[in-house]
């Protein structure tokens, strides 16, 4: 292969300070979208356990809307499609008004998609702590809001951690997705270099790193709140 | 005895000279290995080198490139020699061909002096220049009237770069909306999401050609660079480059390349400018 290797373009400016700056972005919108999807997620992976009919309907629709649908194909239609069916005058507000709309789509689409994959987690959590639990706390004069936060809740986190850690780290490799709409991210970072110096493969090199770093520093905090957070008695103990 | 024995080593240093000296280039020796010339395309690069109704490559790029392949065949004497067909895109067009993936790139990539340390380029059949496509009536007519406005520039192309640097040399504040691709680029426009999109004139004038009403938008603008197109093909294969210039040459020449020009661009109501024309003057290089 005719390829002329330059690693010292990795650390020439403004090479370097393109890949800070995308890493710094693949940061932001992973975990703005990451709090967003726990937030979102617990909500309906909640609702989805709750005694009444419609809230558990509404929660399978969400889920199903937004787990099934290709992640790609949900940023294309936030972004571009969106705006053309809302009011003109919201749309606009949208397209022209809102500083950074690629950005805010990103962490609205990254997060909506994330969140539908949480809910499935946190509803198994529940549904997994006995059912004898959620018996007693009731018997025992607690509400049925009491016993989510003080019997359901902490349990089911604690179950599901080691399968959120998997999605949390998904995020960080779904955000490479917000290049398509013009995020100039980790990836797009690279993609950028390799279109400037024709230095691709040294440039690809880097973010493959970086990413990795990324995903083994997540693994290892999580791992460690998995070890504090463990239930007694429970599976996945050395 | 003696004498025999050198006169058959000089006849072998001779008949290997005279080898060597005719496949001494890497991208020849693979096609006459192969029996097959690997072609790079673009899947929507209109009029260069785009698929057709029938999912089959054509355009301007592509036309020339089925007359280099005429050129191998003859050269190598295969005339049943394989055309392999591989799609390539912006990204991955340059390490392509420069890994040997595909022997000849055919689509419509602007030569620059840092392309050129990766591959090398045949002569120029095509040169473009960036403008702006605007909405008819929108009062847009250069850059500079962007001040306050939105543009909507293709990630990682050379017409990014440079409207880029116009801005920041102009101090203008204009809103930048990066897009994929061209259609992008024209549904950006299209949505109001931006107020111009820019690009190679040329591709600007086939997106509003294809557009259902093309008298609502218009081609405007001074032209603001010089970007002559080639073919890419693999560094230091000088006999196979000069089989695809000489192959260029003889089209100029014989008028096949004006009249390849009048096939895929009078349609768009392209003329042939000065600057290509002068092109196609200095490329006639006698045989």
């Amino acid at each position: 292969m005719n390829y002329a290797w330059n690693w010292s373009i990795l650390i020439e400016p403004p090479y370097l300070g393109w890949l800070a700056s995308g890493l710094g972005l693949t940061l932001v919108i992973s975990l703005a979208a990451w709090l967003f999807a726990l937030l979102a997620g617990t909500l309906v992976g909640l609702a989805g356990t709750l005694p009444g009919l419609a809230a558990r309907a509404a929660a399978r629709l969400y889920v199903g809307l937004f787990r099934n649908v290709p992640l790609l194909l949900q940023l294309f239609l936030w972004f571009f499609v969106v705006p053309e069916l809302l009011p003109a005058r919201w749309g606009f507000w949208l397209k022209r008004e809102l500083p950074y709309p690629e950005f805010w789509t990103a962490i609205v689409a990254l997060g909506l998609f994330t969140s539908a994959r949480v809910a499935v987690q946190v509803g198994s959590g529940i549904a997994a702590v006995p059912r004898g639990q959620t018996m007693a706390a009731l018997a025992g004069g607690m509400s049925l809001c009491a016993a989510y936060r003080f019997v359901l809740l902490p349990q089911a986190f604690r179950l599901v951690l080691p399968p959120m850690t998997s999605d949390f780290l998904t995020v960080f490799k779904n955000s490479a997705l917000a290049l398509t709409i013009g995020v100039f991210e980790l990836t797009a970072q690279s993609r950028q270099i390799e279109s400037y110096t024709f230095q691709g493969f040294e440039a690809f090199t880097a973010a493959t790193v970086v990413y990795l770093v990324i995903a083994l520093a997540v693994t290892g905090v999580m791992r460690g709140i998995e070890r504090r957070t463990a239930l007694p008695g429970g599976m996945g103990q050395g | 005895m003696h004498k025999l024995f050198l006169t058959i080593a000089g006849a072998a240093c001779l008949i290997s000279g005279a080898a060597q000296a005719q496949s001494s280039d890497a991208v020849l020796d693979r096609i006459r290995q192969k029996n097959t010339i690997t072609i790079g395309y673009r899947e929507a690069s209109i009029p260069f080198s785009y698929l057709d109704d029938a999912r089959r490559p054509v355009g301007y790029s592509i036309a020339i490139c089925m007359k280099v392949v005429e050129a191998v065949k003859l050269k190598l004497d295969r005339p049943n020699l394989t055309v392999n067909f591989v799609a390539v895109n912006p990204q991955n067009r340059i390490p392509l061909v420069a890994n040997g993936t595909v022997d000849i790139e055919c689509g419509s990539t602007v030569n620059t002096i840092a392309r050129q340390s990766q591959v090398d380029f045949s002569a120029t059949p095509f040169i473009s220049t960036t403008r702006l496509l605007v909405k008819a009536g929108s009062g847009i007519r250069e850059v500079e009237d962007l001040d306050g406005k939105a543009v909507a520039l293709p990630i990682n192309t050379t017409p990014e770069r440079l409207i880029k640097a116009l801005i920041e040399a102009a101090k203008l504040n204009v809103r930048i909306v990066p897009v994929r691709d061209n259609s992008e680029g024209f549904l950006a426009l299209s949505t109001g999401r931006a107020d111009a999109f820019s690009t190679d004139d040329i591709l600007l004038f086939g997106l509003r050609a294809a557009t259902a009403n093309p008298a609502d938008y218009a081609v405007v603008g001074r032209p603001l660079s010089f970007d002559p197109y080639g073919m890419m093909i693999q560094k230091n294969s000088t006999v196979f480059l000069t089989l695809v210039n000489a192959t260029i040459a003889r089209m100029t020449r014989s008028g096949e390349l004006q009249a390849l020009y009048d096939t895929w661009f009078t349609r768009l109501s392209v003329p042939l400018s000065p600057d290509l024309a002068a092109a196609f003057k200095l490329q006639a290089i006698p045989e």
